[in-house]
């Protein structure tokens, strides 16, 4: 069964899908290849994924509802990451995070009304010993203040 | 297809990887730490440097795990003494290879007499910044999979068991269960099908040991996993890791890929009837599945709510089959117990708890990194020696341990030795390794609500007491941090606290009022500071009282 929407990133879903041997177990995978496809998992997809791995559409929702990873609206053109590991907030973590969402006029987990920026929390990054760590587009930087978190997000406003 | 792997053909990759070696090396820290330093720059630079310099032929630039002192990164250790260049910039490289040949050198360099460097002792990060992560033939020279060979051809899987039990190694993701005790379980239940399940959802804010032992030597847990397997009956393994480690995976599928090209996994291993393949489970953000029920219930593709045990994984697992579930740097410490023995083993650490631990040092301290040191290590010692204590002369308040499951240890107790029973004691657990530091500048009671605040989000719903407790506590200590509650608030605080302990269904739970608990009983006078002084609140004697945020919004 091919997508009716002919949209070639279906097909390489199905590839992946195949590689799981359509395995039910292999959800929370097929979920990942399915977000960094589309960039996040509109309900139209998680169909797709439910009527492939013949699971009830509830359960495909339920799992990805329930993982923080998974995201079910799409993201800004920029993502800005403040991670909010203990190492970072006893560093300051949520001074930068307060400042930040003044600028942008958002509170996190969400994405400005232009569709600029994203402005995510994460739990731990893993970044301790470099710590306040914020990722801005994937990329970590280290030893942030408001002032480098502002500068970064600044030259993304600015065309 | 596969060939089948034997000692010879393992003995000639490591002599031809011994062979190829360079007389002189430059090793340049490619962990997260000093990646996000830009170190992939300082590596192309040393790079150019060595070509340019026309010594090729004389010296190796290797991309190696994580040097330790991460606060000083990006990092390049260099031959011939081993010595650590820190902060090194890309235009530092030209610098970096003449320092091979003329030992003085202008560039800032850390002291490896330090305590730091000099009260470690590696046994999970021995090869953390010796070797490349991306070759096998690096861990193979550095005797890698030599001990899977011994054990597939020298013993039985009883014998590997006992070994284990007589290493004394116990769980290291943090409640300190004998690991041996838990292979014979395993390897005791009924099944045809049975599972290895490496747990690398490092979830603590604040620890990243997992992340560098998967970064800076996979093939050490690959190993510890497959001989695991043969000791246990097992032929399926899986390792579970955070989403949020994308290097980690990256060199976890390098390592996967290398390990069934070469046949140290797959079917006939070492030509013995022993097979066992892994296969990469990818977490998706939820703090709960480092839990192993709920771990589970992720890898079965679901989601990761936690179950009523027993019946323990052990004999109903995965699918319902028995499961081993074993921490990643307690499978980093397998290969090296079985190469140098149990006795050696047991030899280190304390009475009763054995060995070494990594510990990532974090927060309000002058150097920042990864440690490994023998158990029952004074604290005092690790934050105060080795870490150099709180930055810009402030005093150390306090250190915790355990993440949102720990405590708070308060600065009396420092000359604590770090071991399981101690750290239970002082109303905190050894956890999986995240050591974070406070100075005097930290609010107790705000560190206590950002625990609860991550304990709820982190909740999975399932049982009562968790789902509606830690908001209902999270409310109370917020209300306390804005100076609106009273010492009835405190007392209703105190309650909650032991009902959610004792009454939740998984560990989650039973250990989210534990940073609570603990700052409460060392730093009591915080939270009273911070009462409103009116017993009925900030809006007196009236109904309101009840409900004071209600009349907020």
């Amino acid at each position: 069964m091919k997508h009716a929407s002919g949209d070639p990133r279906f097909r390489i879903l199905e590839v992946h899908l195949k590689k799981h041997q359509f395995r039910q177990d292999a959800l929370i995978e097929v979920l990942h290849k399915a977000q960094e496809l589309f960039g996040c998992l509109e309900p139209d997809l998680l169909l797709f994924v439910a009527c492939k791995l013949k699971l009830p559409p509830s359960r495909v929702y339920g799992v990805a509802t329930f993982y923080h990873y998974f995201r079910l609206k799409p993201q800004g053109l920029h993502t800005c990451v403040v991670c909010l590991g203990t190492a970072c907030y006893v560093k300051g973590a949520d001074k930068i995070l307060e400042v930040v969402q003044q600028t942008l006029g958002i509170p996190a987990g969400q994405t400005t009304p232009d569709n600029g920026v994203s402005l995510l929390t994460a739990r731990c990054i893993g970044a301790c010993g470099i710590a306040p760590a914020v990722v801005y587009d994937g990329a970590i930087a280290p030893r942030q203040t408001p002032g480098a978190a502002l500068d970064a997000i600044g030259r993304w406003r600015r065309p | 297809m596969e060939a089948a792997m034997t000692l010879h053909d393992l003995q000639q990759i490591k002599e031809r990887e011994l062979a190829a070696r360079k007389p002189l090396t430059l090793r340049c820290c490619m962990a997260a730490g000093c990646m996000a330093a830009a170190s992939q720059r300082v590596l192309e630079g040393l790079e150019a440097a060595v070509t340019s310099a026309g010594l090729r032929d004389e010296v190796e630039v290797r991309r190696v795990g994580c040097l330790k002192l991460c606060c000083e990164g990006p990092l390049v250790q260099a031959d011939p003494d081993d010595r650590l260049y820190v902060m090194v910039a890309p235009g530092d490289a030209p610098s970096i290879v003449a320092g091979l040949k003329s030992p003085q050198a202008s560039l800032p360099q850390a002291d490896m007499t330090a305590a730091f460097f000099a009260r470690q002792h590696c046994i999970v990060l021995a090869n953390s910044g010796r070797i490349d992560p991306e070759r096998i033939e690096g861990y193979i020279a550095a005797e890698g999979y030599l001990a899977l060979h011994e054990v597939l051809n020298e013993a039985t899987p009883q014998d590997a068991v006992e070994t284990m039990v007589r290493s004394g190694l116990r769980g290291r993701g943090g409640a300190g269960f004998p690991t041996g005790i838990k292979w014979g379980t395993v390897a005791k239940s009924a099944g045809v099908k049975k599972y290895v399940v490496c747990n690398a959802d490092e979830g603590d804010p604040g620890a990243f040991m997992d992340r560098s032992v998967l970064e800076s030597d996979p093939h050490s847990v690959l190993e510890g996993m497959a001989i695991a397997a043969y000791a246990v009956g097992a032929d399926q393994g899986y390792i579970y890791v955070r989403a949020e480690y994308p290097l980690a995976i990256a060199r976890l599928q390098i390592a996967l890929k290398q390990a069934r090209q070469i046949g140290v996994l797959g079917s006939g291993i070492f030509e013995s009837p022993f097979h066992f393949n892994i296969d990469l489970r990818i977490g998706a953000g939820a703090f709960v599945c480092g839990e192993e029920t709920a771990l589970m219930m992720s890898v079965e593709g679901k989601r990761g709510t936690p179950r009523p045990r027993p019946p323990f994984p052990a004999e109903s697992g995965l699918w319902g089959c028995p499961t081993l579930i074993n921490n990643v740097e307690t499978l980093a410490n397998v290969s090296a117990i079985f190469r140098r023995g149990a006795d050696w083993f047991a030899g280190i650490g304390t009475e009763k708890s054995k060995g070494t631990k990594v510990f990532a040092l974090a927060g309000k301290i002058k150097k920042t990194g990864l440690i490994e040191v023998p158990m029952g290590t004074p604290l005092r010692t690790i934050v105060e020696s080795m870490g150099g204590g709180a930055p810009d002369g402030r005093r150390i308040k306090a250190v915790q341990t355990g993440g949102p499951s720990g405590g708070c240890i308060p600065e009396q107790h420092l000359d604590t030795p770090v071991d399981y029973e101690s750290l239970g004691r002082l109303g905190s657990i050894m956890g999986s390794g995240g050591m974070i530091v406070m100075d005097e500048g930290t609010n107790m009671v705000d560190v206590a609500r950002f625990f609860m605040e991550f304990c709820m989000d982190e909740s999975c719903g399932k049982c009562v007491p968790c789902r509606a407790g830690t908001v209902q506590m999270h409310h109370l200590l917020d209300k306390i941090v804005r100076r609106k509650a009273t010492a009835q608030d405190l007392i209703r605080l105190e309650e909650l606290c032991d009902m959610v302990k004792n009454t939740s269904l998984c560990g989650l739970g039973q250990t989210a009022p534990n940073p609570t608990l603990s700052t409460l009983r060392f730093f009591r006078s915080e939270y009273e500071a911070l009462l409103h002084p009116d017993p009925y609140g900030p809006a007196g004697k009236t109904g309101a009282a009840l409900f004071p945020e209600a009349l907020e919004k």
